[in-house]
């Protein structure tokens, strides 16, 4: 009985913690399923929204804006990335993760900002002292300060307005350019023009996650990114093995990533329960989403030796 | 309409797999010219419209629409000017997009992108109508992922997204190749269609020596990336397929090697 009071106790703050990285989980399936690129900046521009936020509002900056330089920087880094891959001919994993290393020291110094050294791994900030949008030390409270106020109307809006945006001419020249690339070109789209564009929107995303999760968590830290492609990947995976077959319009297919990081931060709230240490938890993650890629493959390896007549008609 | 000055190209310079593609090729196309061109393997005939579709760069010459010198424009720039269909049903359409879809992404070849609607609804109506041409039943399927459809019924479509907004040029590369006889009959009677209709310029790769003579006004042979037969008007009629082999044991001094053109 008490595992299920505590599980159901530390229910609002997964779900608030899913929102918050469905939000990064939208940013990875515009790269990973709209322009079929795996982009591993997102490890990297995690961070970079959050030290950008943290750094501007201890600065005194109002939080509209230091929200709207976390989104820019995360579209600067993507662009970086987009650049790498198009311009210089680099592999679009290798661009990635060129960026998402060089950003490792640009956090540092965002961080570091204003300090002697002027660098630094971890920046703490508090609701005390400052007017933050969300906060983990309300998620169970009924009032206004709760997280989930901020969070709901924040992905609805940014769902609906991605929604519109892929129904442009510009959006579905970069779905195109995921369906199709030698189409693409041949119906006179730039496709490299389309593929810096998506990196750009997707690490703005993404980085706007890192923002929120800073502010959340009550820090910045270094390290905060790691893993975050997979975890993103989990969310986007989960979101489609539950709801593939029902969400077929767009503006679904995005919440199901939404609903995919809640589920994701429910799971990983039961095995805690359960006993497993959060060291291990990224191991956990790592073996699922294996799972999770490797199973559609393997059916059809399967299938492919398993033709009803194949043996005796060979 | 179509100007090709002394193109060169050659894959992998100064390794093992040096191939020369296209050895000076030059060709004039003029308006409404609908040529047909056929040769064995590795001819160079696909490399001859990939060159003019821009797919990559020559190494030396000049093509010219119009008018305007191509030679330097990327791809994307040169599908102002340029329909195309592959002899790949697969690589013409985009599978996760809708039909209607693909038809907006192919009506605004050669337009400005912008962040107005990507399909609006006045268009789906004329892509309903249009692709009543087709005779496939895809007009009551406008919003059916392209994947769902036949290799048949994806060549279809792309031939119609080729000529949607009357290109100066038409690339058809082997369309028919990889389908169906009766398909690929279907196709080629579509392309026909469409071509004499909006009086397109089109040129046609083919394997197939019979349809080489029965379509279009002129015809040329390819080998070893060079043009050695070039026949139009009357004496392009009168051809048959053994007319064909001859003149291509004559011009190249070797037999035709290409199984597939003969038995077909």
């Amino acid at each position: 009985m008490s595992f299920i009071i505590s599980l159901l106790n530390s229910m609002p703050g997964a779900i608030a913690q899913g929102l918050i990285w469905g939000i990064m989980a939208v940013g990875v399936y515009i790269t990973y399923r709209v322009l079929d690129v795996s982009d591993l900046t997102v490890d990297g521009s995690l961070c970079t929204g959050g030290a950008v936020c943290v750094i501007m509002t201890l600065n005194g900056v109002p939080m509209p804006v230091a929200l709207i330089a976390a989104v820019l920087a995360g579209m600067l880094a993507g662009m970086v990335t987009g650049i790498l891959h198009t311009a210089c001919g680099i592999p679009a994993i290798l661009s990635g993760i060129l960026t998402q290393l060089a950003l490792y020291s640009i956090n540092l110094h965002i961080m570091g900002w204003g300090t002697d050294s002027g660098s630094k791994a971890n920046l703490p900030i508090s609701i005390d002292k400052y007017n933050l949008w969300v906060s983990s030390r309300y998620v169970r409270d009924l009032s206004l300060e709760n997280p989930y106020l901020v969070l709901i109307p924040v992905v609805v809006i940014l769902i609906a307005i991605l929604y519109w945006l892929f129904g442009t001419e510009i959006g579905c020249s970069m779905r195109a350019t995921g369906a199709n690339q030698s189409m693409a070109r041949a119906q006179g789209i730039n496709t490299n023009i389309t593929k810096v564009l998506g990196l750009m929107i997707s690490n703005g995303l993404v980085a706007l996650a890192g923002a929120l999760f800073s502010q959340y968590q009550g820090f910045c830290d270094i390290n905060m990114g790691r893993g975050a492609i997979v975890i993103g990947l989990a969310a986007v995976i989960i979101g489609e093995v539950l709801f593939s077959k029902v969400f077929v319009n767009f503006a679904l297919k995005l919440s199901a990533c939404v609903i995919g990081a809640i589920v994701y931060y429910i799971v990983i709230q039961f095995v805690l329960k359960l006993g497993l240490s959060t060291d291990d938890l990224k191991l956990l993650t790592a073996v699922v989403v294996a799972l999770f890629l490797a199973i559609p493959y393997l059916k059809n390896v399967y299938k492919a030796k398993h033709v009803k007549g194949g043996k005796t008609n060979a | 309409m179509l100007e090709v000055r002394n193109i060169f190209k050659t894959f992998n310079p100064g390794t093992i797999n040096e191939k020369h593609a296209l050895n000076g090729i030059s060709l004039t196309m003029n308006d409404g010219d609908f040529i047909t061109v056929i040769g064995g393997n590795g001819a160079g005939k696909s490399t001859l419209l990939n060159a003019i579709a821009g797919a990559w760069s020559i190494d030396s010459g000049e093509i010219v629409i119009d008018g305007e010198n191509i030679t330097h424009l990327p791809e994307h720039k040169r599908a102002a000017y340029i329909g195309r269909v592959f002899q790949d049903p697969m690589m013409g359409t985009a599978a996760t997009m809708q039909i209607d879809e693909n038809m907006a992404l192919a009506a605004r070849r050669g337009k400005k992108r912008t962040l107005s609607s990507g399909i609006t609804k006045k268009e789906r109506e004329s892509y309903r109508e249009q692709l009543k041409v087709l005779d496939l039943g895809l007009e009551d399927r406008l919003t059916a992922k392209v994947g769902l459809l036949s290799g048949g019924q994806r060549q279809a479509l792309t031939m119609l997204m080729a000529v949607l907004n009357r290109p100066k040029l038409l690339l058809l590369d082997e369309h028919t190749a990889a389908l169906d006889p009766k398909t690929a009959a279907n196709v080629l009677a579509l392309s026909d269609r469409f071509i004499s209709e909006s009086k397109l310029t089109a040129l046609m790769v083919t394997h197939n020596m019979k349809d080489a003579i029965a379509h279009g006004n002129r015809l040329i042979m390819m080998n070893a990336g060079k043009i050695i037969l070039d026949i139009s008007g009357e004496d392009k009629k009168k051809l048959t397929v053994d007319d064909l082999l001859a003149e291509f044991t004559k011009a190249s001094g070797q037999e035709f090697a290409s199984d597939r053109a003969l038995l077909s």
